[in-house]
């Protein structure tokens, strides 16, 4: 069984989540339940904080792709953090910088959110 | 070497496939960097199957066979559920994807970037196959 778990942190008006070790087809639903809850909610300011992320696969980054022209029309977006080397590859492989911003840290990306209120 | 791994088709089983890669391409000496790469590839072979083939039909079988001959590492993932034709796969165009929320076709281009070698066979008896190769250097 894969080893995954989702949390969710609220910095003023971004909402952080953090995700912690193994995303595949197995648990991405999981990740949508979050980002369904957050949009429900008219959270649309999300940061992904890779810090404890062991694994993705395609599944996985198709979550981001389901979700992000919402948060992108409702004003806000998705922006990620703390990615290690290797995951970074396989979202470099799929072509995600040209389309997403990527940040070393949590803070920058949150200041970028609040800058450009 | 051979060894083999069957599961069934739930994605609960993704975990120990990548486990079997992870500790059979080990022993044979692959980096980390190599294993990772195949033990993705693999993920998306067998998510392809339990959602395109079996269309997450929870009981059916998935066979997944490893084969270390003079440096070549060859990884066959075996179904019998619904056939598909691999050459009318596009190679994704991400943000065409983006704009229309689409994200089949993402596994394949991964196989292709991670793998050596990949091919499509259609065996007797209606079964489906992909092979995945990896030169030890």
């Amino acid at each position: 069984m894969a080893d995954f778990n989702v949390n969710t942190r609220e910095v003023g008006s971004v909402r952080v989540i953090e995700l912690k070790g193994y995303l595949d087809a197995h648990t991405a639903p999981e990740l949508e339940n979050t980002f369904n809850s957050l949009i429900n909610d008219a959270n649309f300011k999300v940061v992904v904080n890779f810090n404890s992320l062991k694994y993705i696969s395609s599944a996985g980054l198709g979550v981001f792709m389901a979700y992000v022209e919402t948060m992108r029309e409702n004003s806000g977006d998705i922006k990620f953090t703390n990615m290690n080397k290797d995951v970074y590859n396989i979202f470099d492989l799929l072509g995600f910088p040209m389309l997403y911003e990527f940040f070393e840290d949590e803070d920058l990306a949150i200041q970028k959110f609040n800058n450009s209120l | 070497m051979n060894k083999e791994l069957v599961i069934k088709s739930t994605t609960d089983n993704l975990a120990r496939v990548r486990d079997f890669i992870t500790s059979t391409a080990k022993d044979v000496g692959f980096n980390n960097e190599t294993v990772g790469e195949m033990v993705l590839a693999v993920d998306e072979a067998c998510t392809n199957v339990i959602k395109h083939a079996y269309k997450y039909s929870p009981d059916r079988t998935i066979t997944v066979n490893i084969e270390f001959v003079d440096g070549k590492f060859r990884i066959s993932i075996t179904d019998n559920g619904i056939h598909f034709n691999p050459s009318t796969v596009p190679d994704p165009d991400i943000k065409v994807y983006h704009k229309e929320k689409r994200t089949g076709g993402l596994g394949m281009f991964l196989m292709k970037k991670l793998m050596d070698e990949v091919s499509y066979n259609t065996l007797n008896e209606d079964r489906n196959q992909v092979i995945l190769v990896k030169y030890l250097n």
